[in-house]
């Protein structure tokens, strides 16, 4: 056999070893047992690959029935195919170097063997989702890395912003999971299976309705995990979390895992040409919106983070426009300039002493070369330019949107343009000028910039040599390659024109981004403060079910109703009680003069009845 | 009393009635005593006055009735009594001794 449950047990075994004696180990042997399960199991992939002509032989795997109910039966089943064996590379291979990275990065922090414990418990999970062979099992990854990531956001849970993330973070995701399990349940309904086969298998033979509703609702599910309008609040503030997280976790794995379920699910959407739709419209809506945002912000994560929910957006759009395989090709390349851009920007935040702000950096690249370069691999590879990973990955989306609808390309062209701006205005920003922080800036240790070459190298050859639509040509067939240089040229020339002008704004001509933001002023203003979408949230869901639960669930039904009734019993029982006591007052006469008076009264009864008198 | 009636009574002995109103009214008159006296020695007085009453109905109606079990009852009434009479005495002595009085409304130590 193959041993797939190896793949998510190393890991697991790190968790419990770091887990349960971590706090008295050494940090030494911490990194180890941290870094050695994932590399292992990474390892174990690649083994798993050539054993399996990497997913052309699918392997399946059944462990242990886990529910047994009538016809219905779930089991503990893994399996492998073109689609896992990306994933599983991706997951393993990127959280080795960061696992690697996070080595160097948290040396100072409290909570060491913590942190690596819940990475590798994020491990484990996130290879159970990409592994299950049926929704019930993918359900339980999906949960668990929701866990991880609830964990790692509140990581420093001393800071009352980073605990509120992370519940943030958690309450948004049940809103998306409810959608999800509703999913599940519609499924196990109509098909009376969650094994990915049969459901699939039988997927064309459902009426279009049902198909419509359980794909919706598996995109609630998508949204929620993916940062998608209208639940992608959580995503930003997530980067409370240490920056290993956030580029793990945050960037390249976890949160494209909605993309992954849609696309596992591809049989299903397929079928349903309302909610593709609905699917490539949220798509390209987040895209805009969160890249407008990130035009605005100063502190590095935060654009990188809008960076992110914008790139997911890309991948739904291609999701919902029936590139399967290009969402899955730029999931891949995002993960790599991804991880890339978030472990630059902790080096970046390592050289600073922990600033964030960008309007506090400048001229670093004197002071950190390495990074510098391999951000700037990173940034030209998320800008679109060829032939790095991303410029293949997202002309891919960009044809096949051209093809379902021009309009859409046209605005999903306009937001490359946006998304490279943003990104070497951060680049620019960081790196170029003068320095304009405290302390004396520093290049990282090996531990840390040397993940961040091997990213680079990936984030630069990463898109050519892995073409992912060629090697899932299997499952989702090639789209023909349309005779149009034009869109060619308009999905470079928005991504050389973005950065042109980020080098005009931010080194060039320097005044010129506070005039810009004067001149547009309110509009300025509304972007800069994400549209007030928190605050309106706030207002509209969040302030009410407070102040309903306060008013109506707590004053009205807990304390008056439920302990009014229980105090009510109480005080009743005491007032007869007070009235019966004082028939009880001790004095053995009173209590003859009763027992007289009532045989008397007895006998007179008797009497009477009897008709004596 | 005409003779006749009298030697009625020697034939087939006094009747019931009699008897019952006897005990019926030392019955009551123990508990009027037990109810209105505060000495405890009268009291006590009164309960065994009540059971003596009672023992005097179970003696007639087990003579009415030519049953034994009336008598029996009776026995028992008098061992209780006997025994109580020893032990009441007791309590009543150890009270008066640490009390210096008798009057039982002066005697409710326990009631709060």
């Amino acid at each position: 056999m193959y041993k797939l449950w190896l793949i998510p047990a190393l890991p697991f075994i790190g968790f419990l070893i770091n887990g349960i004696f971590g706090r008295r180990l050494s940090k030494t042997v911490i990194n180890a047992v941290a870094v050695l399960s994932v590399v292992l199991s990474f390892l174990w992939v690649v083994k798993t690959g050539f054993a399996s002509d990497w997913g052309a032989k699918e392997l399946h795997s059944h462990y242990f029935t886990w529910i047994q109910s009538g016809n219905f039966r779930v089991g503990w089943n893994y399996s492998v195919d073109k689609l896992t064996m990306i994933m599983l590379m991706i997951v393993t291979g990127i959280g080795s170097l960061i696992h690697i990275y996070s080595t160097g990065y948290m040396a100072h922090e409290e909570g060491y063997y913590r942190f690596f414990a819940y990475l590798n418990l994020f491990m484990f999970f996130m290879l159970t989702l990409v592994l299950a062979g049926n929704y019930l099992l993918l359900f339980v990854g999906w949960e668990g890395v929701g866990l991880c990531s609830y964990l790692l956001i509140g990581f420093y849970f001393v800071k009352k912003s980073a605990t509120n993330a992370g519940n943030k973070a958690f309450i948004v995701n049940r809103i998306g999971d409810f959608g999800f399990s509703l999913a599940i349940f519609l499924i196990v309904v109509n098909f009376g299976t969650l094994e990915f086969r049969p459901v699939f298998a039988a997927a064309p033979g459902k009426p279009v309705e049902t198909l419509t509703a359980i794909a919706l609702l598996l995109l609630v599910g998508a949204a929620g995990k993916s940062a998608q309008i209208p639940l992608y609040v959580w995503l930003p503030d997530a980067m409370e979390g240490p920056t290993p997280v956030s580029a793990l976790i945050h960037a390249a794995t976890m949160v494209t895992a909605g993309v992954y379920m849609c696309t596992r699910s591809a049989a299903i959407f397929t079928h349903a040409p309302i909610a593709m739709e609905t699917v490539a419209l949220i798509g390209l809506a987040t895209a805009v919106f969160a890249a407008t945002i990130g035009i605005t912000q100063y502190d590095i994560k935060k654009v990188f983070a809008y960076s992110t929910v914008s790139q997911l957006g890309y991948m739904f759009l291609g999701v919902g426009v029936g590139a399967f395989s290009a969402g899955i090709w730029h999931l891949m390349t995002h993960a790599f300039f991804k991880a890339l851009l978030f472990l630059g920007a902790g080096s970046v935040i390592h050289a600073c002493h922990g600033e964030q702000d960008m309007r506090h950096m400048g001229g670093l690249r004197k002071y950190a070369p390495i990074t510098m370069w391999t951000l700037l691999c990173a940034s030209l590879a998320i800008s679109g330019v060829p032939p790095l990973a991303g410029f293949w990955s997202k002309d891919a989306i960009l044809v096949a949107t051209y093809q379902h609808a021009p309009w859409m390309f046209w605005v999903g062209a306009a937001t490359a343009g946006i998304t490279a701006f943003y990104v070497f205005r951060a680049f620019f920003m960081t790196f170029l000028g003068e320095y304009k922080g405290h302390g004396h800036p520093h290049e990282s240790p090996a531990s840390m910039w040397a993940p961040l070459v091997a990213l680079a190298a990936l984030s630069i050859g990463g898109g050519y040599f892995f073409n992912v639509p060629k090697i899932l040509s299997g499952m989702f067939p090639l789209a023909e390659e349309p005779d149009n240089p034009m869109l060619l040229a308009v999905s470079i020339g928005v991504g050389v024109l973005g950065i042109a002008i980020a080098y005009y704004m931010y080194v060039v001509n320097t005044e010129l981004p506070a005039r810009v933001a004067s001149a547009f002023g309110s509009l300025y203003t509304l972007v800069y403060n994400k549209y007030f979408v928190d605050e309106v949230y706030d207002a509209a869901i969040v302030h009410p079910i407070v102040e309903g639960s306060t008013t109506v669930l707590w004053h009205g039904v807990d304390q008056g109703v439920i302990d009014g009734i229980v105090n009510g019993v109480g005080y009743q029982s005491r007032g007869i009680g007070g009235i019966l006591r004082l028939v009880q007052s001790g004095n053995i006469r009173s209590y003859a003069t009763w027992v007289v008076l009532g045989s008397v009264a007895l006998l007179l009864v008797l009497g009477i009845a009897k008709g004596a008198f | 009393m005409e003779p006749s009636d009298a030697l009625k009574l020697l034939q087939n002995g006094v009747p019931i009635s009699w008897y019952l109103t006897l005990s019926a009214v030392l019955f009551a008159t123990g508990v009027a005593g037990f109810l209105f006296r505060r000495n405890i020695i009268t009291v006590f007085m009164c309960i065994e006055l009540m059971l003596n009453a009672v023992n005097l109905s179970f003696i007639a109606f087990a003579h009415q009735h030519r049953q034994v079990s009336g008598q029996l009852f009776t026995f028992f009434v008098m061992v209780v009594a006997a025994a109580e009479a020893a032990v009441g005495l007791a309590i009543i002595l150890t009270v008066f001794r640490n009390r210096s009085t008798l009057n039982i409304d002066e005697i409710n130590t326990l009631r709060n």
